[in-house]
């Protein structure tokens, strides 16, 4: 009788340890679609901010994507349409691309698509799709690629991409170049096509400013870093600088800060494809050193669990200890998603900058789609995803369901388009995000991301943004210590 | 008439003594050399090579050369270590203690109990490490600070520190494998002979002595085992601390482990070649302590049988 309960409890120690197996190797890969829709945003910043960037509903929808692991296939269009075949690691993408060749095919009889949309966990797509790349045979015709993955595909650019120049031309001059650019490969050619800029914009908390006296209208006289300071000393000032209240918290483990600070001034610390990477640039230390004296006289904390892309930072937002800080416009779904409370209390504004006459903002994150050249209908893949990402059918579907700013400028005047008071994020906001969208829309700044990105990301990340707001280190020391680091590396 | 001397061929086959061995062992031996030497291999070769998209190139021992001055790789040999010794002084004294307590009369209830501690086991990393991650939180509403503010503390940031951290780390890996530790050596105890304990009685022997003198002696094949087991399962921890962070960067590195850093270079910088060197280490490592450990315990003498 003992032997037997024995034997039930070693056979049920035993299987249980061989679902914690399979537990923890499915978990391996959830964790990095994890990456893909909120971790890395945090703690890589921007590289793969991107999609993390994405709105709160394709993050559930990637979530979901992940849990299941395996592939999920769904196919639209008639039989007889081209076949053609796309991956993405964002369930919510497929379905725009679906419901776009829907449209497509009622729009072009003659050129009839049947589209298959296949839905992979964000690391397992990637790896495919670069293996597929590597070996020239397996690759999809048309493929999601999140930014960050982006150099690790760039390297099969010459053979191992369709360059989509051609079939970007007809919506080209309007489109925000910065952002088909940081889809560019080494050769200048445009391979990736955007679903959004990603244009950081300053948030305020109006409603709590205006508990302290201010208005609208000092938050529109703000234009440099300086006045922007200033008003954040009157702030707190009338709100009696109570503990635990602050103008803006920075950020220990994101990147925008630097990011901002750096297309300000027209640099980048990944110095491109020739390289060499230099992070100690004027726009780095100057931002850093800002940081530093905001941290001393109070004007700033640092975010609690290093940025704001986490749940502590939403609680902090929510708790009004921070009522002003710099983000990429897709934010905006986080506000709609985690602080829903917030509604009617925030306005947006432009970042603003060191001297006058600078850019005021930066793309930050995105996914580019790829096409393919083992695609047997490559042109006709191309000339789709243009039309899908880039034409008005596309930019409307993108913005009302994916909620992102599109890359078209054409559409951000439109009234239709961007004054439409149905619209969630331009109900939930004080003034209309296109409309600042269309005051920053010439300083869009860039910064590339190559093979370099992750090391300098996940240094800055670990180390010197510690020891700098942390650890109150000396900021040319701190960067000294990061250059090394990255040379090593290059 | 064919068929039935097929079918008599097949019978012999599978009946054969000498054969018949091999054909329940093949599955196993199958999926050994599949999914075990062959991926080793191949992780060895490529440690030596850079890989690109194009294909390896051989660069001979300069990965390894690398290794030997890449501060972040000790640092990440260093936590591991340390959270596998952690983990050691943790995960062996104390389940083995309440499996004792459980076999022992003083405890009503065992069934609820061994439940209550297994549950956790089956639980996702990656949800339980989302979960410590906020009540680890360094804001003042995350669980652990209003603990303390209960107790009239200011508010920690548990994960930027080395002991916070730690203690954050190790009470999930507690939480985790207490429960599964204690069935194993629960399992061990039921299998001593109760006779044992009773010459121990009549004797005169105290708890402490027949926990001493009987017990322990006759747990070791299942002490053993769960060392060997947690020895590797603490070097080769990642999954933890990736959740735990939400993500592979750690401020200064404290989260940082060996799996970690082979993910970072592998997987995040596309570094393959760099990658399998650091996982080579990780296994000579894992093989080092736990082959000293397990000559150390005599496992590999014959007459200890």
């Amino acid at each position: 009788m003992k032997k037997k309960l024995v034997s039930i409890l070693i056979s049920v120690a035993m299987t249980a340890t061989i679902l914690a197996g399979c537990g923890s190797s499915a978990a391996t890969s959830d964790a990095g679609a994890a990456s893909a829709d909120s971790g890395e945003t945090a703690d890589a910043g921007d590289d793969a901010a991107a999609d993390a960037g994405d709105d709160a509903a394709a993050e559930d929808a990637g979530d979901e994507a992940a849990d299941e692991v395996e592939a999920v296939t769904d196919t639209t269009g008639p039989d007889d349409g081209t076949p053609l075949e796309l991956w993405t690691f964002v369930e919510l993408h497929g379905t725009f691309y679906r419901d776009m060749c829907d449209k497509w095919n009622e729009e072009n009889p003659d050129k009839q698509i049947k589209l298959t949309t296949v839905t992979y966990p964000y690391g397992d797509m990637h790896q495919k799709m670069i293996m597929s790349l590597q070996t020239g045979t397996g690759a999809p015709d048309i493929c999601d690629v999140e930014v960050g993955q982006f150099p690790n595909v760039v390297a099969f650019l010459t053979d191992g991409l369709v360059p989509l120049n051609d079939y970007i031309k007809p919506y080209e001059a309007t489109m925000v170049k910065s952002r088909l650019d940081t889809y560019a490969g080494e050769d200048g050619n445009y391979y990736g096509a955007p679903f959004h800029v990603g244009a950081t914009l300053m948030y305020y908390n109006l409603a709590a400013m205006e508990e302290a006296g201010l208005s609208q209208a000092d938050i529109d006289a703000v234009e440099t870093w300086d006045q922007w300071v200033a008003l954040g000393e009157k702030y707190l000032d009338g709100i009696g600088r109570p503990d635990g209240k602050y103008w803006t918290s920075v950020d220990t483990g994101g990147t925008d800060w630097m990011w901002l600070a750096m297309a300000e001034y027209g640099e980048d610390w990944t110095g491109g494809f020739e390289g060499p990477a230099n992070v100690q640039l004027d726009s780095v230390k100057k931002m850093l050193t800002m940081q530093q004296d905001w941290l001393s006289s109070g004007l700033a904390e640092v975010s609690p669990d290093g940025h704001i892309d986490l749940e502590a930072g939403f609680q902090n937002i929510l708790d009004h200890n921070i009522v002003s800080f710099p983000k990429a416009a897709w934010y905006m779904s986080r506000f709609l998603n985690y602080m829903p409370e917030e509604e009617g209390n925030w306005y947006l504004a432009p970042c603003p900058v060191f001297e006058s006459g600078q850019g005021h903002s930066v793309g930050i994150g995105g996914t580019g789609t790829v096409v393919s050249q083992q695609s047997a209908n490559g042109d006709l893949a191309a000339e789709f995803i243009c039309w899908a990402k880039m034409g008005e059918e596309g930019e409307k579907y993108i913005w009302e369901n994916l909620g992102f700013d599109v890359c078209n400028t054409a559409y951000w005047t439109d009234d239709a388009f961007a004054h439409d008071d149905s619209n969630q994020y331009n109900k939930f906001f004080r003034n209309y995000p296109y409309d600042v969208l269309n005051d920053v829309k010439d300083g869009i700044g860039k910064i590339s991301v190559v093979a370099i990105s992750p090391t300098i990301n996940e240094y800055f990340c670990t180390t010197t943004a510690n020891e700098v707001l942390e650890d109150g280190m000396d900021v040319d020391e701190a960067l000294q210590e990061f250059q090394e680091a990255v040379d090593l590396e290059q | 008439m064919e068929k039935k001397k097929q079918g008599n061929a097949f019978t012999r086959f599978i009946y054969s003594q000498k054969t018949a061995p091999y054909v329940f062992v093949l599955p196993f031996i199958l999926s050994f050399c599949i999914f075990w030497i062959y991926p080793m291999l191949s992780t060895i070769t490529m440690s030596f090579q850079n890989i690109k998209p194009a294909g390896a190139e051989w660069v001979g021992l300069s990965n390894y050369a690398k290794l030997l001055k890449d501060g972040v790789f000790h640092q990440a040999v260093r936590n591991s270590v340390m959270y596998m010794v952690l983990t050691l002084i943790l995960l062996l004294p104390f389940p083995m203690l309440w499996a004792v307590l459980i076999d022992s009369n003083l405890v009503k209830a065992k069934g609820v109990w061994k439940a209550v501690l297994y549950v956790p086991a089956l639980t996702s990393v990656v949800i339980s490490g989302t979960l410590f991650r906020l009540m680890f939180s360094e804001y003042k509403t995350g669980f652990m600070n209003q603990v303390l503010a209960f107790f009239g503390q200011p508010a920690v940031k548990w994960l930027k520190m080395y002991p916070t951290s730690y203690f954050a780390l190790l009470l999930l890996c507690c939480w985790r494998w207490t429960g599964v530790n204690m069935l194993y050596f629960l399992s061990g105890l039921k299998n001593i002979d109760a006779a044992l304990y009773e010459s121990a009685d009549i004797d005169g022997a105290t708890a402490w002595q027949k926990f001493r003198y009987v017990t322990v002696p006759l747990l070791k094949p299942t002490i053993i085992y769960v060392l060997t087991i947690s020895i590797y399962a603490g070097l080769a921890m990642f999954l933890e601390s990736f959740m735990l962070w939400a993500g592979n960067s750690s401020p200064n590195n404290i989260g940082l482990t060996i799996v970690g850093y082979l993910y970072k270079r592998g997987i995040e910088k596309n570094q393959m070649g760099y990658a399998s060197a650091v996982g080579l280490v990780l296994l000579v490592v894992a093989l080092i302590i736990n082959m000293a450990q397990l000559i150390a315990t005599g496992t590999f003498k014959k007459e200890e049988r």
